[in-house]
C-alpha cells in the first residue's frame, strides 16, 4: 500500500491567526473601509485613555492654575481649547480623562461578565435539565428589564448612587455586568448545545472522558469563536450605559473622575443659552467611541459569515483545479474558529430562535 | 434538430478565501432528446457545477467561460445560458430546463401545500387561472404516481414520505414540460428500495415525456440502471465519454477503470467469510459473546403526553469474540440506535443488552466507564468526528490520556505514531489539524483513535457512507486488514448490502426496529427468506447495465407478488 503524499497546505502565519488582524487582511472594499475606520477610532480612544495624564493640559478636577481660577462657561480660547464648564472645569481635559474612565468601566464590566456568563452558559448547556431551565428563566427575566433601569437599581444597591473613582467605576461596571451576563450566557449556551451533539463530543464520551474534560477541552474552546464579536458590541453598549447612568446622576462625582455622561447632564442648561462647547465635546466623544467600536463589531460579524463576506471577483477560468476527494467542509484553510469558522450556520437555540452572535 | 443542450468548452472558476479555484475546465458535452446522460465523478470533480451552469444557477462568486447552448423542447429557439441576462434566464428556467434536487425535504417549502408549489411554477410562466393551475397540478401528481391526487394536492410536504416528496419535486420539474431535466443526485438521500422506484419514474420521464435528462451521481449502480450515455469527470475535466454498455464493458481511461474496480459487488465477501470461519478454533462457538442482546427494546421518549417512539423492538443477536456482525437496514430501522446503545450513548429501555459482561439496561456511567477502554467507536461523519482545534496526534492520544496510559498527548506520541502507521497515514500527519485531511484520511485517523486502546469490540457506524467510492474501497480494505491483525469483534453498521457483505461474518437485517433475518453472508444474500430482504437485495442496483436490466425485471416481479 502506498502512503499518501498529498501536498501539505501551508501553515497559517501568526499574523493570520490573531483575530482582528486576520479579518483585516481578509476583507475587501467597503467592508475593509468600515473595519479600518472602526479600528482607527477605537485605537485613538484607547491611546487617549492610556496617555490621558500626559495629553490632558489640566487635571479632571482642576479648577485653578497658577494664574487663578479658570472661570465658568468660558468659550474656547488659547488657554482652554474647548472652553470651560459651568462648574469651572476645563472641557478638553474632562473629555480626555473621561476616556480613561470609560475604558476602565469597559474592561471591568466585560471581564466580570465574560467569565461568569461563559461558565454559566457552559454548565447550563452541557448538563441541561432543571439547572438549565432555572438559569435560562433567570436570564430571560433579566432580559425583560430595560437595561438602564436595571443598571440604576444596581448602582443604588452597590454604592448608594454616588462615590469615589474606584467605587463609582465598579458600581457602573457591576451594574453593566448584570445586564451582560445573560448575553454571554445565551450565546455560549446555544453554542454548547450545538457542539454537544457533534460527533467529536460523543466520541470523547465513548472513550470514557470525564464531564469536566469534555466541557473544557472539547466544548469550551469550540464555543468561544463568537466572543470577540459580542465583546465589541457589548463594549459600545457599556459606554452608553455608563453615560446614561452619569447623565441621570448615578455616575461618578466630578471630583473623583471625569465622566462624559455627568458632563452632559451639567450642560443641559447651557445649550438653551447658546453655550455649545460644554455639551458638544463630551457628546461627540461618546458618539465617536461608540461608532468606532460598533463599526469593528459589525465588520467582524459580516466577515465571520461566508455569505456576507465580500470577495474580489476572479478572472475568467482562472486558478488551478482543486484536489478532488474532498468532503464538504474539507481541505480549504478554515477560519479563526477552525473548521467551524469556515461554514458557521446561524446559532439557534433549542426553540429554533436565532440568537445574537 | 434534436440536441437539447450542448456545452462547449465550459470553464468555471470560483473566488474563495484561498484565491481562485477552478472547478470546471474545458468541458464539452451534449444531450439529445429522450436521452439520459449521466455525469459521474467524485466529490470535487465539477459535476454539480457543470449541471448548475445549464440552469444558470452559479453563485455570485463564480465566473464562467465557454458556451452552454440550450434549446427548448420544440427546437424552435436556442439560448446561450452563460451570456444570458438574468431576466431571460428566468424565462427559460422551468420551461426549457428544470432541476430535481438531491434532498427532497429541503427542496419543498414546508409552509405551503404541494399543489400550490407546483402551481407557482405554472403561474410564473403562463397566465393560467388558479383553478386551471390546480387541475394541472392534480394531473401531474397523478402521472408521477402519487395516489389519490385530488385529495393529496392540498397536503403539506411533511405529510408525504421521502420517496413521495421526491416524486413531487419531479412533478414540479415536469409540469412545464421542459425539454431537459437536470437531476442532481436525485436518489442519494433516499433508501435503496425507494431509489429503485424513483429511477423507474425518471425512466418514464424519458420514455413517456420524451425528455433529455442530465443525471449527476456518484453511484455507478444508478448509472448502470438509468443512463444511456456516461461522461466521467475527474478534476474538472471529462476523462471519458461513452454509451453506458461500452463504458461498463470496456472502460478506456485509467481513472474509469479504477472507479469501476472500487465499486463493491454483492457476493464478493462470501469466500473470505468462509475462510475466516474455517480458521477459527473448535471451541470458538462456546466462548462467551462480547455483545448479547435478548428482547432488546429502545424507546425514545415522546413529547409531553404523547407515546414514545419505539426505535428498536425486541431484537435478539450476539457477537462472539473476533467476529464481525454486519447490521443492515434503511433509515429509521434502528441500526444506529443499537450501535449507540452498545456504546452507552443511548439508554436501553427494555429487554437485556450485555456488553462485555455489563448489563446496559439500567447502566450507571460510573460503573461502565472502565469498560469503555475495551470499546472503540468509528463515527459516520468524518467532518465532525474530530475536535477541530486539536491536532490529529492529540485526538488519537485522547483515549490513552483518559485511561491513564499516558500522562499527556506528548508522552503518547510514540504510540500515536505507531497507530497512524497502522492505518497507513504518514507520521507527520499527526501534526496536522483535522480540516487539513481529506475525508478518507480522517476516517482512517478515526480508526486509529478507536484502536488506540486495542479494544475487544469496535462499533463502526456507517464509516464509509460519507466517502467517495474509491476512498471507500481503501478504507474497507484497511478495516479488514486491521480486523485480521487486532482480532477485535465488530458491529459494522451500514445501509449498503455490498459493503457489509465485504466485511461481515454474519449479516443481520433490520426493518422498522425488528430483526427480520440473520445469518452468514451466503445465507442472507444468497438465499434470502424474508420478503423484505429479498426486496432490499433486488433494489440494489449493480454496476452493470445488462445484469441490471435483468434485475429490474426480477424486482418488478417481486413487487407484483407482494
Amino acid at each position: 500500500m502506498t502512503t499518501d503524499t498529498a501536498m501539505r497546505p501551508p501553515k497559517r502565519l501568526l499574523r493570520d491567526r490573531i483575530p482582528v488582524v486576520h479579518q483585516l487582511r481578509q476583507s475587501v472594499g467597503l467592508q475593509r473601509g468600515m473595519l479600518v475606520a472602526g479600528l482607527v477610532l477605537t485605537a485613538f480612544f484607547i491611546l487617549i485613555a492610556i496617555f490621558a495624564p500626559l495629553i490632558a493640559p489640566y487635571g479632571f478636577a482642576q479648577l485653578r492654575d497658577a494664574e487663578g481660577t479658570f472661570g465658568s462657561q468660558r468659550p474656547p480660547s488659547g488657554e482652554h481649547l474647548f472652553g470651560t464648564t459651568v462648574g469651572g472645569y476645563d472641557v478638553l481635559s474632562r473629555v480626555i480623562w473621561g476616556a480613561q474612565t470609560a475604558l476602565l468601566v469597559i474592561i471591568i464590566a466585560v471581564l466580570l461578565s465574560i467569565f461568569a456568563g461563559v461558565f454559566l452558559g457552559l454548565v447550563s448547556g452541557y448538563f441541561g435539565g432543571w439547572l438549565d431551565r432555572v438559569i435560562v428563566v433567570i436570564a430571560d427575566a433579566i432580559y425583560a428589564f430595560p437595561s438602564l433601569l436595571l443598571a440604576i437599581v444596581m448602582s443604588i444597591v452597590i454604592s448608594g448612587g454616588q462615590s469615589n473613582l474606584w467605587g463609582g467605576v465598579f458600581a457602573a461596571a457591576i451594574s453593566i455586568t448584570v445586564v451582560f451576563i445573560p448575553q454571554y450566557f445565551r450565546v455560549i449556551r446555544a453554542e454548547t448545545v450545538r457542539i454537544k451533539a457533534e460527533a467529536f463530543v460523543e466520541s470523547a464520551k465513548v472513550l470514557g472522558a470525564s464531564n469536566g474534560r469534555i466541557m473544557f477541552r472539547h466544548v469550551l474552546r469550540n464555543a468561544t469563536r463568537t466572543l470577540p464579536l459580542i465583546f465589541t458590541l457589548n463594549s459600545s453598549e457599556a459606554i452608553l450605559t455608563l453615560a446614561g447612568l452619569g447623565f441621570l446622576g448615578f455616575g461618578i462625582e466630578p471630583t473623583a473622575a471625569a465622566e462624559w455622561g455627568y458632563d452632559l447632564n451639567k450642560a443641559i442648561a447651557d445649550v438653551s443659552s447658546g453655550i455649545w462647547w460644554t455639551a458638544l465635546f463630551p457628546g461627540l466623544a461618546i458618539v465617536l467611541v461608540v461608532l468606532g467600536i460598533t463599526l469593528v463589531g459589525e465588520s467582524l460579524n459580516d466577515l465571520a459569515d461566508p455569505r456576507l463576506r465580500g470577495r474580489r471577483r476572479v478572472a475568467q477560468a482562472a486558478g488551478v483545479v482543486a484536489e478532488t476527494s474532498v468532503v464538504p467542509g474539507g481541505t480549504l484553510t478554515a477560519g479563526p474558529g477552525g473548521l467551524a469558522g469556515l461554514e458557521d450556520g446561524e446559532t439557534f437555540d433549542e426553540h429554533g430562535i436565532e440568537v445574537a452572535r | 434538430m434534436s440536441t437539447v443542450v450542448s456545452i462547449e468548452g465550459l470553464g468555471v472558476s470560483f473566488s474563495t478565501d484561498a484565491g481562485a479555484v477552478k472547478a470546471v475546465d474545458g468541458v464539452s458535452l451534449s444531450v439529445e432528446r429522450g436521452e439520459v446522460l449521466a455525469i459521474v465523478g467524485e466529490s470535487g470533480s465539477g459535476k454539480t457545477v457543470t449541471a448548475k451552469t445549464i440552469l444558470g444557477l452559479l453563485p455570485e462568486t463564480a465566473t464562467a467561460s465557454g458556451a452552454v447552448l440550450l434549446s427548448n423542447k420544440a427546437g424552435t429557439s436556442t439560448h446561450d445560458v452563460v451570456s444570458l441576462p438574468k431576466k431571460e434566464l428566468r424565462s427559460i428556467r422551468g420551461t426549457d430546463v428544470a432541476m430535481v434536487f438531491q434532498e427532497p425535504s429541503t427542496a419543498l417549502n414546508p409552509v405551503y401545500p404541494v399543489g400550490w408549489q407546483i402551481a407557482e411554477g405554472l403561474r410564473a410562466h403562463s397566465d393560467l387561472s388558479a383553478k386551471e393551475a390546480r387541475a394541472k397540478a392534480i394531473d401531474i401528481l397523478d402521472r408521477v404516481g402519487i395516489p389519490d391526487p385530488e385529495h393529496r394536492v392540498d397536503h403539506y410536504p411533511h405529510q408525504f414520505s421521502g420517496g413521495q416528496k421526491q416524486r413531487i419535486v419531479i412533478a414540479m420539474a415536469l409540469v412545464l414540460d421542459p425539454g431537459l431535466i437536470v437531476a442532481d443526485e436525485p436518489t442519494t438521500a433516499l433508501d435503496v428500495t425507494v431509489q429503485a422506484e424513483i429511477l423507474d419514474l425518471l425512466r418514464r420521464c424519458r420514455d413517456e415525456f420524451g425528455m433529455g435528462i442530465v443525471l449527476i451521481t456518484h453511484n455507478m449502480g444508478v448509472v448502470a440502471d438509468l443512463a444511456d450515455r456516461v461522461a466521467v469527470m475527474y478534476q474538472g475535466k471529462v476523462v471519458e465519454e461513452a454509451d453506458a454498455e461500452t463504458l461498463f464493458a470496456a472502460p478506456q481511461a485509467d481513472y474509469t477503470k479504477a472507479l469501476l474496480a472500487a465499486v463493491p459487488y454483492v457476493g464478493t465477501g462470501t469466500a473470505s467469510a468462509v475462510a475466516r470461519a474455517e480458521a477459527r478454533p473448535a471451541d470458538w462457538a462456546a466462548q462467551a459473546p462480547v455483545v448479547e442482546a435478548s428482547g432488546l427494546e429502545i424507546v425514545y421518549p415522546g413529547r409531553f403526553g404523547r407515546p414514545g417512539f419505539r426505535a428498536v423492538d425486541g431484537v435478539d443477536f450476539f457477537i462472539r469474540p473476533g467476529e464481525v456482525l454486519g447490521l443492515v437496514g434503511e433509515s429509521g430501522s434502528g441500526k444506529t440506535t443499537i450501535g449507540r446503545a452498545i456504546a452507552g450513548l443511548t439508554r436501553v429501555t427494555g429487554g437485556s443488552l450485555k456488553v462485555l459482561g455489563h448489563e446496559m439496561n439500567g447502566m450507571r456511567e460510573r460503573q461502565f466507564r472502565p469498560a469503555r477502554s475495551r470499546i472503540g467507536f468509528v463515527f459516520q461523519d468524518p467532518a465532525s468526528s474530530f475536535n477541530p482545534l486539536l491536532t490529529i496526534a492529540d485526538c488519537v492520544a485522547e483515549p490513552l490520556v483518559i485511561h491513564g496510559r499516558a500522562a499527556n498527548p506528548a508522552a503518547a506520541r510514540k504510540r500515536v505514531d505507531e497507530l497512524l502507521e497502522a492505518v497507513q497515514l504518514p507520521r507527520t500527519y499527526g501534526d496536522r489539524f483535522p480540516h487539513e485531511l481529506s475525508g478518507g484520511q480522517r476516517q482512517r485517523a478515526s480508526l486509529a483513535r478507536a484502536l488506540a486502546l486495542e479494544p475487544e469490540l469496535l462499533i463502526a457506524d456507517e464509516p464509509t457512507s460519507a466517502l467517495d467510492v474509491s476512498v471507500q474501497a481503501r478504507v474497507l480494505e484497511l478495516f479488514a486488514e486491521l480486523q485480521r491483525e487486532f482480532g477485535f469483534a465488530s458491529l459494522f453498521i451500514s445501509h449498503d448490502l455490498a459493503v457489509v457483505d465485504l466485511l461481515a461474518d454474519r449479516i443481520a437485517v433490520l426493518y422498522r426496529g425488528e430483526l427480520v433475518e440473520e445469518g452468514t453472508g451466503a445465507e442472507v444474500l444468497g438465499a434470502p427468506r424474508d420478503p423484505y430482504t429479498q426486496r432490499l437485495l433486488a433494489s440494489l442496483p449493480v454496476p452493470d447495465p445488462v445484469a441490471q436490466s435483468a434485475r429490474r425485471e426480477e424486482l418488478r416481479r417481486l413487487r407484483e407478488a407482494s
